[in-house]
């Protein structure tokens, strides 16, 4: 382990691939080399592109990278799939878009299946992010499964994160439901190209408008949540970042330099003043409580017999006990299992 | 076994007809593996470069344009200069008996012709990776 780490440090593109397998194997001996490359981590920008399936944030990652090889810098894309909830297996097909981008020893693409997570990642994407973050890439594109409304992950992960929509995919009303427009810092209207792509803008402009701007500077981390901070001043000349829209033809390259300024602004916003001390802060405490969360429930369930276990399912579904109390009773056992 | 089997599902050289890649992808993806599928006219530089980048355990090449015996050394060779050498690769597609021996030489663990029971190509790849993990060990 410790020749792969030295590997990685050395930018060797074949340790970075298998280390990135153990993570996501979830494989024992990996914390210690996690461990290890810590330090070495919190250099790159990790930028989030999510939206619903078929919106082209394949094609729009291909675009970005390209124009971030085009400054030089080093660019890795991880890529994200939905894992079958039935068999397990996954097709991963986001390196079809991005073929223009083989042959280029400064951009590194891993393809990662969700293996039962719901968020919109992999329960690993983050530890994949600093192996990546680690080997030096200094730009990290993240692209989450075909989203729909809720799986907004990728917020708790990225530093900007865009939101790529598409003409004809909704009305005004999709536009102030909650969810993934609200994690925006940039909203891209990909497929410019297509009837509808100005009615689109529109519906977003008059989100962005009717509602405070949805600017996670004001949100804090409480319990794990994302809650939004009561403004105590009105007047305040604190400023805000406004999710600018930026309208896209990803595969003719159309719109990608906009974009890509806009989220050196954004980069330039959140870095300016201690902000991305605080959402790094916010970052780092939502990802204690997802871990904590997921290690207690498996060492409750390590420590707790099968046999009770199925004993309650039983109960619940005879309707001698309901859901909520079953776990107080499941709670009551492990506290009583571990303290003798 | 191991757990999460990820094969790389290519199709070489120019002919169009991804069809059978579809079909075997689709098929493994039932049987619970991460396919990574990279689609049509992959060069074998595309090859080794996603096999690598990806760590499959396996490449699954479907060529159906009769170039297998000028692009399966190729691709082995790009692989192993890539320090895949240890990654096995497996062929799909119209393969004439009287090539099947010169393949195997050249590393290839198996070939499925039109029309192979896909429960059939889903056990040979759980053994044929099951062998390259012993040999790892």
């Amino acid at each position: 382990m410790d020749d792969l780490i030295t590997a990685i440090l050395n930018g060797s593109r074949r340790a970075v691939a298998r280390l990135i397998t153990y993570v996501s194997d979830e494989s024992p001996q990996v914390a210690p080399a996690l461990m290890a490359l810590y330090p070495h981590t919190g250099k790159a920008w990790v930028i989030g592109v999510t939206g619903a399936p078929g919106t082209g944030k394949s094609s729009l990652v291909n675009g970005i990278a390209k124009a971030y090889r085009a400054q030089n810098l080093l660019v890795g894309i991880i890529a994200v799939d939905p894992t079958s909830p039935f068999t397990g297996g996954a097709i991963l097909g986001d390196r079809i878009r991005m073929r223009d981008l083989s042959g280029d020893s400064g951009v590194f693409i891993r393809s990662m299946a969700t293996r039962g997570s719901l968020g919109g990642l992999a329960r690993t994407t983050r530890d994949a992010i600093r192996v990546l973050d680690a080997a030096g890439f200094d730009i990290i594109l993240v692209e989450t499964v075909g989203a729909g409304q809720s799986e907004v992950d990728i917020v708790r992960t990225a530093h900007t994160t865009l939101v790529v929509e598409a003409p004809g995919l909704g009305d005004e009303v999709q536009a102030i439901k909650a969810g993934i427009l609200e994690i925006a810092d940039v909203l891209v209207v990909n497929k410019a190209d297509r009837p509808g792509a100005q009615k689109t803008v529109s519906a977003l402009r008059m989100m962005l408008d009717i509602g405070h701007p949805a600017s996670r500077t004001r949100m804090t981390a409480h319990h794990g949540q994302l809650v939004a901070i009561e403004n105590t001043h009105t007047h305040t000349d604190e400023p805000m970042w406004i999710p600018p829209v930026i309208q896209t033809v990803a595969t003719d390259e159309k719109g990608i330099a906009e974009l890509i300024g806009a989220i050196q602004q954004h980069r330039e916003f959140i870095q300016a003043g201690n902000l991305s001390v605080a959402l790094e802060r916010q970052r780092i405490e939502i990802e204690l409580h997802e871990r904590l969360r997921e290690a207690l429930i498996q060492r409750l369930l390590q420590t707790t017999p099968p046999d009770y276990f199925m004993g309650i399912i039983d109960q619940i579904q005879q309707r001698q006990l309901d859901p909520q109390n079953a776990v107080t009773a499941i709670l009551a056992n492990y506290e009583q299992m571990i303290s003798s | 076994m191991k757990k999460n089997i990820r094969i790389l599902i290519a199709k070489p050289g120019l002919d169009g007809h991804d069809r059978g890649a579809k079909v075997i992808a689709r098929a493994l993806r039932d049987a619970g593996f991460e396919v990574i599928y990279t689609g049509l006219r992959q060069t074998p530089e595309m090859i080794a470069e996603a096999a690598l980048q990806e760590d499959v355990d396996i490449v699954g090449l479907s060529i159906l344009s009769g170039a297998h015996m000028v692009l399966v050394p190729k691709i082995r060779e790009v692989m192993n200069a890539n320090e895949l050498n240890d990654v096995p690769i497996i062929l799909g597609g119209i393969i004439p008996d009287e090539d099947k021996p010169a393949l195997e030489l050249m590393g290839v663990k198996g070939i499925f012709g039109p029309g192979t029971n896909t429960e059939l190509i889903v056990s040979k790849i759980h053994a044929i990776v099951a062998d390259e993990s012993d040999l790892l060990v």
